[in-house]
This record gives structure tokens, sequence and C-alpha cells, in this order.
């Protein structure tokens, strides 16, 4: 009976281990919900991206603040890609197979995003993408929260044709596939509105470009034919400091020849004297300057943040703002982080924007935005002059090239397809074959 | 726009008509009216405000129409008083009602709303402003006023002018109103003897004048136009000839103060230093922090940051002497691995200590601008500084080099290490002083650069290569040489750039040097004697 007496005790104590065990088993599923950063803090684009894993650290911290979501806290998981493309991709990997996210914000140039697509759909993990960008792309596993070329480029070409009657066109740009490809776009859209071949000028230069002397003054020189001209500027970075420096020494005054920029915010301000580009404009779909109670709250939860009276906020910290609210909204109406049932769920997501408005998940992946046009101030803000009556939904396929204005993008059963083509009526493979 | 061009013309009249009117100051409720209506939604509706204050009389509208330009006329949301906003950053603001002129400190961000004002606009109040200085005291004022005035003549005003340019003392602003007249007169009444004032003129409104009169269906207007618009051409090319020129000289300096510094610690040393780069931006960095010491006089710390660029520089070249390239001496291929290491970590040590993102550098008011030769060609002072800036780092080296003592231990050491060993000289101690001097001068460099391009922790990356490019192109260890090179190569890009674009002029600069290095391959003033063999 002693042994009979063992067996029991054991297989009580058994019993309770396992109890225990399965508690913690339950315990064990509510482990925070892991986030991906995947922005660069050192190399070349450190100076952009940096500041965007700030603003995602500070936006789950703030979520943590209010309970987490589904009741589980959020874990932030930074890496470094280091401005390095190839390396965009490995750490997407670690992210996903190793770390086990659950989603990734990150990535800023086009080629670097380029990069990680592969690793993403491979192992089927999300991707938040905050920078305006040249469209021409729909993953099944990408939001992108940033602006298509409808959303940034045509409008503010529209205001320049309009409101300022502008007739000749500079479109000068970066060597690289933003603004190669919204260029593109561009003349074909202005040859369509009925500009001539002679009254367009093109430009490319190479990164970090310095020495603006020549180009500057071939703009001048170009301006100066009698018609009302405009700069169309997709210098990236770096570049338009001395871009603008240059301006303003050669005395091109907005009023004569603006300059209207999609790759210049206030980050970017904040490294020159704006003193002499007054009135030089820029398109985006948010401003620091813009006023509304969400933005002044952000602002003023930034600055606490970073604890720096002068930091600015930007355009695509708005989209990682938006971004992140969809993603928890999203995974809230699903129940669940699983990245399938958050891929559906989260079409058709609205949460508010920081210009008082609304953004909306479409179905291709895209968000609805308001369209600003702001003129530069004295103290590196943008003063809005012109913005679209309501908001617009974001074009996957520009309509303007010839080879994409058939696509269209619907990641929505049974179509599921990231570039249908309407005349055909087939799915271009890019997309998987619905199961 | 018919309505606001009226009134435009009422005002002008007003303004020209009544020249000792005593300013008055309009009632309060009237005051608060007018700016209400700058508030307005529509930009039409703006201008038209914009005229009713500037014809108001009142000697407070000056002050309004300024702020209103350059945005810092606002309103309180909660009380509906109208303030100028005297520093408009960060979350507070300060602003002074804009009736009385009473201080009223921070207010937030929040509370205030600044009414609107677009580039249209601001052209409108420039030209209003401008007629108002017109009668200006000041000389320069009425000067600016009347170049403002080229090409937006209206009748109103032409009619006014000559009176105005025959009672105007100063000649330069007498040419101008004349010239704004002519321009007028040929555009709107098709006017030959005004043609012919025209003819040599460089301004870019006076040459769209002559454009249209050269469509014009008058042949002897035609005949004339032609004529002066060919006299133009011909000036407008030796213009621009004379440009290019500078673009290049301006291009080259710099090319000049970065390469300079490794002309000696590669050309004369022999060590391949990839931080180099980092030792132009440590100088720009001083720089940028000197300007946060002594804030409100960015001329002064400029200046200050000549030495202070130069000590800085010069001291982290001596800390990479000591701690990495001694060890490496003769082994050039791991001095240039070493160093790119040392580059990095510089890089990434501004990133973290100070921040990734650009600094801002001021500009002094000195150097902003340009030096206006005439109206279609002026010299950018920020580049002229540079150019005259590198010319003199160039004569204090060769000075360095030439005549002092340790110019002549530099050249002994380099020529022969082991006699001038033997004759007493400390080689050790020359290669840290060399090595140092090179450092220095980077820094400089970097001080200079402040002021064209970012100040950023990318800043020297983007000058290594150049400036390995000019030295080898002038032949390494020739002070002349680089000068000559560096030049050359900015004035052969700045040539090219107009036809080719900036990428392609790039490319072919680089595939020019690589075919002369295969020709010469010791570059353009190769060293001579047993010293280059070794």
């Amino acid at each position: 009976m002693g042994i009979n007496k063992n067996v029991k005790l054991g297989l009580s104590a058994l019993a309770v281990s396992i109890s225990l065990s399965i508690s913690l088993n339950s315990v064990a599923a509510e482990d925070p919900i892991k986030v991906g950063i995947l922005h660069s803090l050192s190399g070349t684009m450190a100076i952009s991206e940096s500041t965007l894993k700030d603003t995602m650290l500070m936006l789950i911290e703030k979520q943590n603040a209010a309970g987490g979501v589904l009741g589980r806290q959020l874990e932030p998981v930074v890496v470094d890609p280091a401005s390095n493309w190839p390396l965009f991709a490995e750490k997407a990997r670690e992210l996903l197979a190793k770390e086990k996210v659950d989603v990734i914000f990150g990535n800023w140039t086009s080629v670097s995003r380029k990069s990680v697509l592969p690793v993403i759909e491979e192992l089927n993990g999300l991707l938040f993408y905050p920078v305006q960008y040249e469209g021409e792309e729909s993953s099944e596993n990408v939001f992108y929260t940033g602006a298509a070329p409808n959303q940034q480029a045509i409008p503010a070409v529209d205001y320049l044709m309009n409101d300022i009657g502008v007739e000749r066109w500079v479109l000068a740009g970066t060597d690289y596939v933003y603004p190669r490809t919204t260029n593109k776009i561009l003349e074909t859209y202005l040859k369509d509105k009925g500009v001539a071949a002679e009254d367009i000028m093109i430009n490319y230069t190479p990164f970090g470009h310095s020495n603006w002397q020549t180009i500057v003054s071939d703009i001048k020189a170009f301006g100066s034919a009698g018609k009302k001209t405009a700069v169309v500027s997709t210098i990236n970075g770096d570049a338009n400091v001395p871009f603008y420096r240059e301006l303003g020494n050669q005395g091109i005054d907005a009023a004569d020849i603006p300059v209207v920029a999609f790759s210049v915010g206030e980050q970017e301000l904040s490294g020159i004297d704006t003193a002499p580009l007054v009135g030089h404009l820029a398109a985006w779909n948010y401003f620091m300057s813009v006023d509304s109670d969400a933005n002044y709250d952000f602002i003023d939860a930034w600055t606490e943040y970073t604890d720096n009276e002068d930091a600015v906020t930007n355009d695509p910290m708005e989209a990682h703002y938006i971004g992140f609210n969809m993603y928890v909204e999203a995974v809230k109406k699903a129940g669940t982080t699983d990245v399938d049932a958050v891929k559906d769920a989260i079409i058709g997501v609205a949460v508010p924007n920081l210009t008082g408005g609304y953004a909306t998940m479409m179905p291709n992946h895209h968000i609805t935005k308001p369209v600003l046009i702001g003129e530069i101030q004295d103290n590196g803000q943008f003063s809005v002059v012109w913005e679209t009556a309501s908001t617009v939904a974001g074009d996957a396929w520009s309509d303007f090239l010839p080879g994409s204005k058939d696509l269209i993008s619907d990641w929505r059963k049974p179509m599921f397809c990231g570039n249908f083509n309407v005349v055909t009526g087939t799915c271009g493979g890019q997309a998987k074959a619905a199961e | 726009m018919g309505i606001s061009r009226l009134l435009n013309h009422l005002l002008l009249t007003f303004l020209l008509l009544c020249p000792g009117i005593s300013l008055a100051q309009v009632e309060d409720s009237q005051a608060q009216q007018m700016l209400t209506a700058l508030g307005e939604s529509s930009f039409a509706e703006k201008i038209k405000a914009v005229n009713q204050i500037a014809g108001s009389g009142d000697e407070r509208a000056r002050g309004w129409l300024e702020a209103f330009a350059s945005n810092k006329l606002a309103y309180i949301e909660s009380t509906g008083q109208f303030v100028i906003v005297l520093k408009n950053r960060g979350r507070n603001w300060t602003v002074e009602n804009a009736l009385t002129g009473e201080n009223l400190g921070e207010i937030s961000r929040r509370d205030i709303d600044t009414l609107r004002v677009n580039n249209a606009l601001r052209n409108e109040l420039a030209s209003i402003l401008s007629v108002i200085d017109l009668k200006s005291p000041d000389e320069d004022n009425r000067l600016s006023a009347a170049r403002a005035l080229k090409g937006s003549v209206d009748g109103t005003l032409a009619e006014r002018l000559p009176e105005l340019i025959e009672a105007e003392e100063s000649k330069p602003v007498q040419a101008a109103l004349t010239e704004a007249l002519a321009i007028y007169k040929v555009k709107e009444q098709g006017d030959i003897a005004a043609v012919a004032m025209l003819s040599g003129s460089l301004n870019s409104e006076a040459r769209a004048a002559l454009q249209q009169a050269m469509r014009s269906d008058d042949t002897a207007l035609v005949a004339a136009a032609t004529r002066a618009m060919a006299s133009i051409e011909q000036k407008l090319k030796l213009n621009s000839a004379v440009e290019t020129l500078y673009f290049g000289l301006s291009l080259g300096s710099v090319l000049v103060l970065a390469a300079i510094g490794l002309a000696i610690t590669f050309g004369v040393m022999g060590v391949i230093n990839m931080a180099h780069g980092e030792l132009i931006m440590l100088g720009a960095y001083t720089t940028w922090g000197m300007q946060q010491l002594l804030p409100g006089q960015p001329g002064l710390a400029l200046i200050l940051s000549i030495p202070a660029g130069f000590l800085v520089s010069a001291l982290a070249g001596i800390a990479i002497e000591r701690s990495v390239i001694q060890h490496l001496k003769g082994r050039p291929l791991e001095t240039l691995l070493a160093t790119f290491g040392v580059s990095l970590i510089l890089q990434q040590l501004v990133r973290t200590l100070i921040s990734p993102l650009n600094r801002t550098v001021i500009t002094p008011d000195w150097m902003s601008g340009s030096l206006m030769i005439n109206e279609a060609l002026s010299l950018t002072l920020n580049r002229l500084y540079v150019i005259g800036f590198a010319l003199v780092v160039f004569a204090g080296l060769m000075l360095i080099m030439r005549k002092t003592r340790l110019g002549l231990e530099v050249r002994a050491v380099t020529q022969n290490r082991a006699m001038a060993r033997s004759m007493g000289i400390k080689a050790t101690r020359v290669d840290i002083l060399t090595f140092a001097l090179g450092s220095g001068v980077a820094g400089l460099a970097g001080v200079a650069l402040s002021q064209i391009t970012n100040v950023g922790p990318n800043l020297g990356q983007s000058y290594i290569i150049d400036s390995f490019m000019v030295v080898v192109f002038g032949g390494v260890g020739n002070l002349w040489g680089t000068l000559l090179a560096g030049m050359a190569l900015g004035t052969l890009n700045q040539l090219l750039e107009p036809w080719a674009g900036a990428v392609l002029a790039k490319i072919m600069v680089l595939v020019f040097i690589i075919l002369f290095i295969q020709k010469r391959p010791r570059g353009l003033f190769p060293q001579k004697g047993r010293a280059a063999e070794g």
C-alpha cells in the first residue's frame, strides 16, 4: 500500500505540475506583441531615419501606458541596417525569423524597400512603409502609409499650373529610381496637358551634390524666357541645403521662380537659414504648422519625449503615427496578431490623421491623405497656401505611365491581386494564386 | 483682378500725389475691421484688404503690411486681438499688440492664428511697398525700389514716372527708373525710341519686353528690337563665359582646399589617410561649436573657428598618427584599411555624441548674397570668400614648406629618411608635425566648407575621393600641382556640366583622369630625381 500511496502522491504532484505548467503556458500566451523597427541609425540615411525610430518608440510607449493591445504589451525590437541596402534584407530576415516580430515599421529609400520586399513576402511578414515614393508597386505584405505620386506630385503640378499660371517647367532630381519615375510620370502628365517639349527641362544630379552653381544659373536662364517658370524638385536629402543656398545667393526669388519640393520637410529645413527661401513651396500630406488639436498634442508629446523644445515633426512621422494606429485597430478588430488575419482586418480601417481628418486603408494597401501645399517661412516652418478639398486615395499604379495605366491592385478576396490588368482581365503574376 | 488693379491705381495716385501728407492713425474699430479683412479665405479678397490698408494713410500701415508679408501678422483665437509675432519658434511665441505696439509676452502657439499670405500676394505687397519706398530718403532703398519696378510699371505710374525721374538726384536710381519706364513703353506701346534705350540692357524683364516687340507686326519695331537683342546677346555671351570661369574657379578652390591637406599627408609623407574627409568634417563641426558658444555673433565665431578648426583637426590628426599610422609604416594597404576604419569610427562618434542630423551653421551677413557686377552677372559672396581663403591657405603652406625650418626638415625626411636622421633630424617628431599640419589644413577646409555645404556626419565622405583625385592628377608631393589640378578639374567640370549634365560631367572628368594617368602616371608635375624613385 505504501507504494500505491507513493504513486498516488506522485501522480497528484504530476497533475499539479502539469496544471501549473498549463497556467504558465497561458501566461506565456500573453507575452508581448513584438514590433520590429527597421530604420538606419548609422550611415547616410541616419539623418532621416533615426527620427522615425524615436517616433515609433514614443508611439509604443504611449500605447503601453494606455494598456497595450488586447491586454498585451508591445515590445519594440530595434535593429540598425546602417544605410546599407543588402543589410536591410538581412535585418528584416533576422526580425522575422529570429526575433519572430509580429509587424515591422521601417525603410526610407525605395531601394531599401525593394531589398526587403522578397524577404517580407517569403516569410509572410507585415511592413509599414512611411515615406512618399514613386508608386508602381503593391505587395500583399506591405502597407504604404506615405504618399503615392497622385497624392503629392500631380496635385502640386496642378496647383502650379492652375493657381500660379506656370508654363515652363524644370524637373530637377537626384539620380535614382524615385525622381526618375516621378519625373517620367510628370513629363507625360505635363505633355498631356499641352506643355511643349521645349518648355520642360529635366536635370539629374548625383547623391549629395554640393556644387549647384551651373545648374542654378541654367535654371535662371531657362526662367528668363518671359514665361512663368517653376522648378519641381525631387532632389533628395543632403543635396537640398547647398541647392537652396545657391538659389538664395544667386538671388532667385520665390516670386520669380518658385521651387516646389517633394523631399524637403521641416527636418531638412532645420539645417539651414530659411530667410532667403521664404515663399518656396513643398507638397506634403502633413505640415508641423497645421492648426489642429491632434497635431498640437502630437508635437507636445514629441517635444517632451525628445526633451528638446526645438524638435520638429514631419510628414513621414505622421505616416508612422497613422500606420501604427491602423495596426493597433486592425489587431483589435482581428482579435489576434496573426499576419493573415491582420492583413484582412486592416482594409477599411480608418484612424484620425494629424491634420484634423481621417485616413482609411484602401484595398490596394495605400491610404487616403489630404494634399497640402505649403510655403516656406523664415522660422523653418511651412504655411499652408492650398489644400485638396477632400482626401485623395493613393494610387499604386500611375495612370500616366503606358505600362501601368491598366493595372489596379485589390487585396480583398476574390480578386486578391496586386497588379490586375483590367484590359486583359488577368493578374500579372506578382500575386500568389488565390487560395 | 480688375478691381484690385483699379484700386492699385487709385492707391498709387494717392501715394504719389500727396508727398507731404501727414500720416495719422485710424480709429481702432476701423483698424480692427481692416485687419479682419486680411483674414479672408480667398486671396483676391485679401488683395482688396491690402489696398484698403495701404490707402488708409495710417502710420502703422507699413508695419502691418510688412508683418503680413512675412507671415508675422496674426490674431489670438480666444480674444480676436490682432498681434504682430516677434518670435515664432518653439511652442510659445512672443507677440505684441498690432494696434498699440504693447508687448504681450509669450503666448501658446495653439492660441495664435497667423493670417496666410502667398507668393502672388507677396508680389503685390512688394510692389506697393516699393512705390512707398520711392519716397524714402535713403538712396539704397530708392534704388532697390526702382529696380523692383522694372517690369511691374503700370499706366498710372508710367504717367508719374517722368516727373519722378526729373526730381531724382541719384544717377543710378534715375537710370533704373528710366529703364523701368522704357520697358513699360516697349511692352505696352511698342515705342521704337524706347527700344533703343533698352539696347545693351542685361535685365531679364527688358529682354522679355524686346522679345515681345520682335513678335509684333510693325517691321520697323521688329528690326529695332532684333538689333537691340543682338547687342544684348553679345554681352550675355561674354557674361556667361566669365560666369562659367568663376564657377570653375570656385569649384576648383573647394577641391584645392579639400585636397591640399592630403597633398601633405599623402603627397609628402606617403600616408594614404582615408580619414582625411573626417578631419575636414571636424573642422566644420568646430565652426558649428564656435557659433553655439558665441550666439548672435556668427561672423566673429567664423573667424575664431579658423584657428580653432586648425587646432582641433591637428590634434585629431596627431592622435590618429600616434595610435594607428606610426605602427603601419611602409604598409600602405594596411594603412588604407585602418584609416578607413578610423573614418567610420569618427563618423559614428559624431552621430552618437552630437546628432545624426545636419547642424545649422549660420552664414554671416557679409558672406551671404552676391556681388552684383551687372544685372546678368553676379558673383556669390560665399564662393568669393572661399576662393580667397583657398589662395591664402595655399600661400601659407608654401611659405611653411619653403621658408621655415620645419618645411626644410619635412622635405629632408621625405627625400631620404635615413640620411636626414643621421644629420640629427628627429624623424618621428617631423612625422608628427607634418601629419598635424596636413590634418590642420583639412580642418581649415572644413571651416570653409561649412559655409557652402551641409555640416553633417557625411560631410567628409563626399570629398575624400575628389581629394585623392586632385592630388594624384596634380602629381604626388607637389603643392603647385595640387593647386593647378584642383582649379583645372573644377573648371573642366563646370565647362562640361551645362551640356553633359552633372552626373555625366563627373564621369567624364574621371575618365579623363584615368586616361591622363595612363599617359603620365606621375601626374601633371612629377617629382624628379632620386627621391622620386624611392
